[in-house]
Order: structure tokens, then C-alpha cells, then sequence
């Protein structure tokens, strides 16, 4: 658990970059195994369908298709942003990452590695590897055990002593900056809120793993608190040599915490790209929609009127073609006809999003590099008004 | 309901309270919810109580309705909403005022919204206890309702279940009943915290646009900022169960003159912000609101403190013709330069 | 480091441990600790009876059949056979508090054990158990007991045994509902994330915090397992004579009751304040321990 030493190295890169020294992995930590240039996990095709049981007996009526074909890769020591409103499948994406829940079909493979095929690493060295951070709420730590058993209960199910856990947990405590002799024997309903939400993340490093899951960690959090648990967590990526997957519906804390963000929309990818380019070159309608919905903080910059009209649908029946055509503006036929395809990435720096517009050969009337030319038309029949907000 | 003497300079203000404090006593412990909140109100205009959680808040919006438990929860004070001397009227007469010239609108509309009527009949009896009007014209002032908060399908829709509706829409079904009977005040318990962000623009648009049309006044109540920034006329900022600054949106967001508005800007995240800057955040946490320091309540956190901080609360000091602030160094404050926000 | 320091600025206060606050409650709630005496009272005579009852409660007297209460020196009068009533109240307290103990407390193991089982692990396994239990469940409980006893011939064990049966299926049920709920809770995810073994996450996770529901309701079927084993008794199913049992007692007084109305309402009156005693201290405890903080 050394902080990175090989930061030097990069510092030049970095700087030449104009960008920071965060987002690259230093050699020389002993549990790399695939390399500086292989993904720290690599996400193929993932799909999980939930089943809608009903009638007499309990007969598979429907499924729920919250993650739907999602591909994505998170490289060694960035944070990758994923946003999203609600339906669109981040919280069951989450739990498949973390092996929590079975998938229906897809890879997950981590630093180069399947987990529990024939070479790869079984389910128990995955859970080494990667720990979930769980959003604050009065059930993500047990109320019946003090803070100290409830972090060393990781490293104790993996064979530590009782001596070495509370070991672990004491110096844990003090990394996310709660002081041991304090708060180790506390119970949860003692704890405030952002305390809580450091235990959390110092149960999550129990097993000293390499990648964080950080499903909606701070949403539940005062905007104070949530400025010191984010300082923490920086601090934590630095010392520790972490890699996190920060989820959230707040686009403003994505923003100031990711490298690289991913937007999903009902169980699909949208767009990927660089934090820059998202938030200052959107390509999906989406993304934009969901970009101008953000409230200033400028008393004179007010919205007047909504970007995006509707509500997010239910992902029980998505619709043909692009999912997004039912409030996009810019639909047209083609959008009902096909999905549209998101491209191929190529490095940190790819840009993509998965819209007919951005591919010139897919027949939208505004496909070219940017959609700048095409009016949006309200009355366009492939936006089937008598979807907005129904269930 | 004594009529109050009119001003004939300015219209008088349409709620006014003094000196409002509720405690919450059980065997155990006395929590001090709020603690001297005293403020006033024009008539349509949109106040926003900003803080976070334990500031009081959502106590004193529901004080002004009296809707907290009569045994566990002791108010003093006086609340003045339109004629009504609210802490004066009694049961029946609450009922009366309640729905017709206050209106609430809460956070959970599915635990808002009676599961086992549909829309149209839960509004249309809203109006026909108040309005004495017969059923079938009930029914019709419902379905305007519903056209007026933009509800797509409002024939179908006053048919619905509210779990038939999705969480923006059961949202707008709320709206609805809260207005039917045309109040001149609503109440918002932070309406827009558990919804998605496309959805909480298109409510907060809405929500300006009826206070507009209908002339009403919005006392609004969120820990968000930047909601405040979107629909606020004014500002009451709260903290440990006092008002710790109040004024024009304009003059907090900008020119804020207590270090814990301040600090929750210089803390807040958002657009312009630096992504490699550490975020200044407030040290510590909020009190306990059993056991409050004595003094000034932000004292323990503000680096601005001083020992006479802590001795008694600071008064509400006059910063600009309508923005106070409850600082002892608050007229220092506004003269050092405010954080830039606006990136 | 100030981000360190930061979080310490101002600790949340210790609160109370969660016992005091239990005992706090419960020491200014006065019935409570009122019928909580009783209880101790009785189960204090019934376990130095020897030492209480003046007389042997199994001799028999003619001479000094059906006598009223304060009758020279048998203070609360003699039953048909002539025997001291307070003696075999007080022998018969022990068979009574036995009755009733003892299948709340195996029904409690076997039930809950079964009940933790089929919520933590779902899906056919617990469809499979419930459903079995739920066979149980539709028939009431004093019929199922009366059925199960006389099936199995009289006698005490059978009725122990019947009454534990009895009470297995609502036991199960709680355990089953709490183990459900606590399945899904964030915490027990994060267990299995640790990749921890299911009995681990049982053991330390899952147990603690069912336990609590379980306790209150097994609390509450103290009273009613009292009732139920007198029913027995009385039926001539349970306690064979000349047992000391108060069920046994009202059946065999009953044909006295023109005669000596006040000594045969005695062991009707034990059974009473013996079973009211239980309910109200549980549901006191219950109240005691339903701290949300």
C-alpha cells in the first residue's frame, strides 16, 4: 500500500498533457499482472434481463432489460464517471461488475483475466481485487456491530485473525480520517452521515483491493459532507494506487472527480469519451439534454424551458431502434429501424457516442459530424407522444 | 381570524413570522428543532429555505401549517398566514385554512398520494369539502387541473392510480391537488430532491410558471443551491434551527455575508469548478440539536471565530436594505471579496 | 493531515448503548416491572414449592373434602379429594410455567432455525419449507393441539410435543420474514462482496439482527402456550392425575363449583394472572426494545 512512486516518471507526460499526473499507472505495483496498457476490467456485450413472472404459475410474462449489450473498458488508475437517470440500469450495472449477480450473457474480464473460467481468477481473488463502495443509507453498515468488526469482517472471511483485523480496521480508520480510539467502537446509529460514509469506504479498502465501485456514494450526503468525503477519496486514490468507477445521477460531481465518463440511457451505452469532451462537445442528444437540464448557480442564468419533455421510460418494453427516438427531437424513420451502433474504441482519448446522426451512412438526414443542420421537429411520428410518462 | 391593520406603503407581507421555536420533548432528551425563526413574506413571491439536514428546515414549513405531532412537539411563537393567526385557530378552523389557503406539496408523492383513489377523485374531493361544489363539477375543475400542470392524457389520467404514474407525473398529480382549491400560499417540502434531473427542471419550470399565473405565494424548502438559484425570489438560509442569513437571491448567492453561507458556496460543486482544486470544505459536522452550543451555533466550525462568538446569538445584522445576516463580523465579511462562483 | 482532522472536529456524541436505552425504558414503564414481579414471584414458588406448600399436595383427606378458603390451617381451602389447594397451586405452578416454557423455547430453535434458513437461501428451498409450514398453519391452534395430543395418546411429553409442533410454523414464519428483509439489506451485500462463505454471513450478519423479532414474539407465546397446556390438561390430555396441574385442577373442580364457587376458581385465577403476567411483560419489552435511533 505505497503511494505512487512512479509518478515522476509521468510527470512530464502529464504536464505536457495539461493534464494531471492521476490518470496513470505507476510500474512497479506487485499486483499488476496484465500490464500498464491493459485494462483494469474490460466489459463485453454484458446483458442481465430480469423476469416479470405473473399468471397462474408464475410463467416468465416479460422482462425487465436493465442492462441491455453494454461494453466499456476501465483502464488502470483513472476514474471512469458513469452517469445516468433512473432506469437506466447503473445500479444493476454496479452489482454485475462486482459479480453480486448472476449475467445473463457477456464478459467481464479483470486486468486480462476471466473470472471463474479455467485460467482466470476464481470469484474469491476477484473479491481482492475489486470492493464496492454503497451509497449512505441506515442499512449499509450492520447496526448490531461496532465499526471496527464491521471493516475487519472482510479481511476475517478471507482467514486474518481477530488481532490482525482489528488491525486492519484501526488503520483504516485513520486513512479515511476517523480516529480509531474514537469511533472504532462506535455502533452506526452513532455515526453521522459522512462518518458513516467513510466507514464505508475504509470497509471497502479492507481487502486492499485495486478497483473501487462507488455506486452513488456521496448522493446521500449534505453538500458539506459531500466535499469532504470527495477530498477524501482523492486522497485515498492517491495513496492507495486505486482505480474507480464512480456512478451517480449528480453531473456535476462526475465532472470534478472523472478522467473519462460513460452516459447510459434504459440499459445502453450512449456516449463514452474524455470528461472535456462530454461536457463541452456532448454528441448524443441525450447527453446534451441531460447537460443543459444541469441548474447554475447563477441567479441570472435561469432555465426557461426544459430540454428534455417526457419522464425516463420503463425499461419492460424499450422501443425499436434507438431507445432514446421516443424524446429525441431528431428522430426520424431510421431511428425506429435500427440501434444504432456506437463505434469503435480505441484509446482513453475515443469520443463516441451511438446516434444515426454522427454515421454517415445510416440515413439520417443529419448524419455528418455534427447535428448542427437538422431542425428538431416536435411532430415527427417516430417520437409517439403517447409514450411520454406512461409507465 | 383577526383581521390585521393593512401598511399602505407596501402591500402587507402575505406570512409573517416571529420568533417561531419548536421543540421536540420526550423523556430522553429535548431537541431544539428551531430556535427563533422569525421572517416575513410578500405576497406572490417565492421565499426558499435553504439548509441541510437538522437545520430546521422542514420542521418550520410544517410548523406553519401546524401539521407536527400536538403531544411530542411544543411550539412558541406567533405565525401569521393571510388573515389567519395560525397558532390561535382551532382544529376545525385549521381544517378550514388547511387545503384552501395553505397548501403543501411534500417530497414522496407516492406517500402523499391515497393509493386507493384515483387522482380525479382524490382532487375533486379536495375541492368539494372546501367549495361545497357537487361531485361532477369537482370532476371538471380536476381534468383543468391536470391540463394546467401539463399532464399528457389528462382524461385518462384522472382515471389513474397513483402508482400508475410515473414519479414526475404522480409529481404533477400532487401539484394539482395542492392547488384546487387556489390557495394564496404553497408549501414545497423539497418537491424536486427525489427526481431525475430532466424531470426536476421541467417541475421547477412549471412550479415558476403557476406561482406566476396563479399570483401565489411559494415558501420552498431544499438543501440545493442551485434550485434555489433557478426559481427563488428570496433566500432564508438556515442553520441549527435559525435563519443565519436572509435577502434577495441575488444578494446571497452573490454577495453572501455569513461564513457558513460561504462556506456551503465555496463547497458547493458545479459547472466552472477546477477539477484539480481540493474543494474547501466547512470542518466538522452540524450540532446535535439536544445539546447546542451556547453562542452563535456556527461557531465551532467557522474560521472566523472569535471568543466573543461563542457568548450570545448574534442578532440579525442589516447588510443591505433587504439582506440580513446573523453574524457578529458580518459587515467584514461583505467587504472582503466573495468567492467566485460564476465560473 | 487536515483532511484527517476534518471528520474530528466535532464526533458525533456518544449516545447510550443500545441496552441502556432499553433499560431506561423499561425502568419508568411501572407495569411492566409490576407483572415482571409477578412472574418472578410465581416462577420463585413454583421452583421452592417444597419449601412453600404447607401440606402434601397429593395426600387425599375425606374428612376434609371441598372446604372453603381459610379453613383452619388450609389457607386457600382443599379440592374434592380433600386435598390443600395451596400446595397444588403452588406444585402445579411448576408444571404450568414447564408446559409453557419449554415448546416456546424448542419451537423457537427449530422454528427459527428453519425460518433464518428459508429467507437467507430462497428460492425452491424456501418454497419448499414455507409451504410445509403453511400446511401447519391452517388449522388452529387449539384443534392442531388437541389433534396431535390425543392422536399420540395423553399424557405430558405428547402434550409437550403437540404444543411444540403447534408453535413451530408462526415462529418459522417471523424468522422467515425477518431473514428476507435482512437479506437485502446493503450491509449483507457488501458480505457476500467480501466473499465471505454463506455461513459466515449468516452467523455474524444475518442471526444478530433477526434474533430481536424472533425473541418478542416467542415472548408473546409464553402466555398463550399457558392457556393452550392447561386446555390440554383440562381436556385430560396433558398432566395424567393426581399431578398437581391448575388445567387439570378446574376440570376435576368443576362439577364443585355450586358448592365451593371460590376454591375452584383458584387455578382458573392462576392461570390468569400467570398468562396476563407474560403477555404484558412482552409487550412491554417489546415496546422497550422497538428503539429506532
Amino acid at each position: 500500500m505505497k503511494p505512487t512512486e512512479g509518478a515522476a516518471v509521468t510527470a512530464a507526460e502529464g504536464l505536457a498533457r495539461g493534464r494531471p499526473k492521476l490518470d496513470t499507472v505507476p510500474p512497479g505495483d506487485a499486483r499488476d499482472r496484465g500490464g500498464k496498457n491493459q485494462p483494469m476490467l474490460a466489459v463485453n456485450g454484458l446483458k442481465k434481463h430480469f423476469p416479470i413472472r405473473g399468471g397462474l404459475f408464475n410463467r416468465r410474462i416479460g422482462s425487465v432489460r436493465a442492462v441491455d449489450d453494454v461494453s466499456f473498458v476501465v483502464l488502470k488508475g483513472e476514474t471512469l464517471g458513469i452517469v445516468g437517470e433512473s432506469g437506466c440500469g447503473k445500479s444493476t450495472l454496479a452489482r454485475l461488475l462486482m459479480h453480486l449477480i448472476p449475467r445473463d450473457a457477456g464478459e467481464l474480464i479483470f486486468d486480462g483475466e476471466g473470472v471463474e473460467e479455467a485460467h482466470g481468477l476464481t470469484l474469491r481473488e476477484l473479491r481482492r481485487n475489486m470492493q464496492m463502495v454503497f451509497q449512505d443509507s441506515s442499512s449499509s453498515l450492520n447496526p448490531r456491530l461496532p465499526v471496527e468488526d464491521s471493516i475487519a469482517y472482510g479481511p476475517r472471511a478471507h482467514g486474518a485473525s481477530r488481532a490482525q483485523g482489528k488491525k486492519i480496521a484501526r488503520e483504516l480508520l485513520e486513512k479515511v480520517g476517523l480516529d480509531p480510539s474514537l469511533f472504532g467502537s462506535r455502533y452506526p446509529h452513532e455515526l453521522s452521515g459522512g462518518q458513516k460514509q467513510r466507514v464505508n469506504v475504509a470497509r471497502a479498502l479492507a481487502l486492499n483491493p485495486r478497483m473501487l465501485i462507488l455506486d452513488e456514494a456521496v448522493s446521500a450526503l449534505d453538500k458539506s459532507i459531500e466535499a469532504q468525503v470527495l477530498n477524501q477519496l482523492r486522497y485515498l486514490k492517491r495513496h492507495f494506487n486505486l482505480t474507480y468507477v464512480f456512478i451517480s445521477h449528480d453531473l456535476n460531481v462526475v465532472q470534478y472527480v472523472s478522467d473519462r465518463v460513460l452516459v447510459m440511457y434504459l440499459g445502453q451505452v450512449v456516449e463514452i469519451g474524455p470528461v472535456e469532451a462530454i461536457y463541452d462537445r456532448a454528441k448524443h442528444p441525450y447527453t446534451r439534454a441531460l447537460l443543459n437540464s444541469r441548474l447554475s448557480m447563477n441567479p441570472d442564468d435561469r432555465v426557461d424551458e426544459a430540454p428534455l419533455t417526457g419522464e425516463p421510460p420503463n425499461p419492460v418494453n424499450p422501443p425499436s431502434g434507438c431507445r432514446f427516438r421516443i424524446r429525441c427531437p431528431f428522430a426520424q424513420e431510421v431511428c425506429a429501424a435500427r440501434t444504432p451502433a456506437i463505434g469503435n474504441w480505441i484509446d482513453r482519448s475515443s469520443h463516441l457516442a451511438a446516434c444515426h446522426m454522427l454515421d454517415a451512412a445510416s440515413g439520417h438526414s443529419g448524419a455528418g459530424p455534427l447535428p448542427a443542420g437538422v431542425a428538431p421537429n416536435p411532430a415527427s411520428p417516430w417520437r409517439q407522444t403517447s409514450h411520454e410518462g406512461a409507465r | 381570524m383577526t383581521p390585521a391593520p393593512g401598511n399602505d406603503k407596501a402591500p402587507r407581507p402575505l406570512v409573517e413570522v416571529q420568533d417561531l421555536a419548536v421543540k421536540f420533548v420526550t423523556r430522553e432528551a429535548t431537541v431544539r428543532a428551531v430556535n427563533g425563526v422569525s421572517f416575513a413574506m410578500a405576497p406572490g413571491e417565492v421565499l426558499c429555505i435553504i439548509g441541510e439536514s437538522g437545520s430546521g428546515k422542514s420542521v418550520t414549513l410544517r410548523a406553519l401549517m401546524r401539521l407536527l405531532p400536538k403531544r411530542r412537539a411544543q411550539l412558541s411563537g406567533s405565525i401569521r398566514v393571510g388573515d389567519h393567526d395560525i397558532q390561535a385557530l382551532t382544529e376545525r378552523q385549521l381544517t378550514e385554512v388547511r387545503g384552501s389557503t395553505v397548501s403543501m406539496i411534500f417530497q414522496e408523492p407516492m406517500t402523499a398520494l391515497d393509493p386507493v383513489y384515483t387522482i380525479g377523485d382524490q382532487i375533486a374531493e379536495t375541492v368539494v369539502r372546501h367549495e361545497g361544489c357537487s361531485h361532477r363539477a369537482a370532476m371538471k375543475r380536476a381534468l383543468d387541473l391536470l391540463r394546467l400542470v401539463k399532464i399528457p392524457l389528462p382524461e385518462r389520467r384522472l382515471k389513474a392510480y397513483p402508482h400508475e404514474l410515473s414519479g414526475g407525473l404522480r409529481q404533477r398529480a400532487m401539484i394539482a391537488l395542492a392547488l384546487s382549491c387556489r390557495p394564496s400560499l404553497l408549501l414545497a417540502d423539497e418537491p424536486t430532491t427525489a427526481l431525475d434531473a430532466t424531470v426536476q427542471i421541467q417541475v421547477l419550470i412549471l412550479l415558476r410558471r403557476l406561482q406566476k399565473e396563479l399570483g401565489m405565494g411559494v415558501i420552498f424548502v431544499t438543501h440545493d443551491l442551485s434550485v434555489a438559484a433557478q426559481i427563488a425570489d428570496r433566500v432564508a438560509v438556515m442553520y441549527a434551527g435559525r435563519i443565519v442569513e436572509l435577502g434577495s437571491i441575488r444578494d446571497v448567492l452573490l454577495r453572501p455575508s455569513h461564513p457558513y453561507t460561504v462556506g456551503m458556496l465555496a463547497s458547493t460543486i458545479h459547472g466552472g469548478r477546477l477539477r484539480e482544486a481540493e474543494i474547501e470544505v466547512i470542518p466538522g459536522s452540524p450540532p446535535d440539536l439536544r445539546w447546542l452550543p451556547p453562542g452563535c451555533s456556527f461557531a465551532p466550525r467557522c474560521r472566523h471565530a472569535e471568543p466573543e462568538c461563542t457568548l450570545s446569538v448574534p442578532l440579525p445584522t442589516g447588510i443591505a436594505p433587504d439582506h440580513m445576516s446573523c453574524c457578529f463580523k458580518a459587515d467584514r465579511l461583505t467587504r472582503t471579496k466573495a468567492p467566485n462562483i460564476i465560473a | 493531515m487536515e483532511i484527517a482532522a476534518s471528520a474530528n472536529d466535532a464526533p458525533a456524541l456518544r449516545v447510550r448503548g443500545y441496552w441502556r436505552t432499553v433499560g431506561y425504558r423499561l425502568r419508568y414503564d411501572y407495569v411492566t416491572l409490576f407483572f415482571a414481579l409477578v412472574i418472578l414471584l410465581i416462577a420463585l414458588s413454583a421452583i421452592f414449592a417444597p419449601l412453600l406448600a404447607p401440606f402434601d399436595p397429593l395426600k387425599t383427606s375425606m374428612a376434609y373434602r371441598l372446604k372453603p378458603v381459610g379453613f383452619r390451617s388450609f389457607l386457600l381451602g382443599t379440592d374434592e379429594l380433600g386435598r390443600d389447594m395451596l400446595s397444588r397451586l403452588v406444585y402445579g405452578g411448576r408444571m404450568s410455567l414447564l408446559m409453557g416454557l419449554t415448546p416456546v423455547v424448542l419451537a423457537t430453535i427449530i422454528g427459527g432455525t428453519l425460518g433464518v434458513v428459508a429467507g437467507f437461501v430462497g428460492g425452491s428451498i424456501n418454497m419448499l419449507i414455507m409451504r410445509a409450514i403453511d400446511i401447519f398453519y391452517a388449522f388452529p391452534s387449539v384443534l392442531l393441539a388437541v389433534a396431535i395430543s390425543g392422536t399420540m395418546g395423553g399424557g405430558m411429553s405428547n402434550g409437550l410435543i403437540a404444543l411444540t409442533l403447534v408453535f413451530i410454523p408462526p415462529l418459522c414464519r417471523i424468522a422467515e420474514t425477518a431473514a428476507t428483509q435482512v437479506r437485502g439489506l446493503d450491509f449483507v451485500e457488501a458480505a457476500r462482496a467480501s466473499g465471505a462463505s454463506t455461513r459466515s454471513i449468516i452467523l455474524t450478519h444475518v442471526l444478530g439482527n433477526v434474533l430481536a423479532p424472533v425473541f418478542i414474539y416467542a415472548s408473546s407465546l409464553i402466555s398463550v402456550a399457558i392457556l393452550l397446556a392447561a386446555g390440554l390438561s383440562f381436556l385430560g390430555l396433558g398432566v395424567e392425575p393426581p399431578t398437581p396441574d391448575w388445567g387439570l385442577m378446574l376440570s376435576t373442580l368443576r362439577q364443585a363449583i355450586y358448592v365451593q364457587p371460590y376454591v375452584c376458581a383458584l387455578p382458573g385465577l392462576a392461570i390468569f394472572i400467570t398468562s396476563l403476567s407474560f403477555n404484558l411483560v412482552s409487550d412491554g419489552l417489546r415496546q422497550a426494545m422497538d428503539v429506532r435511533i
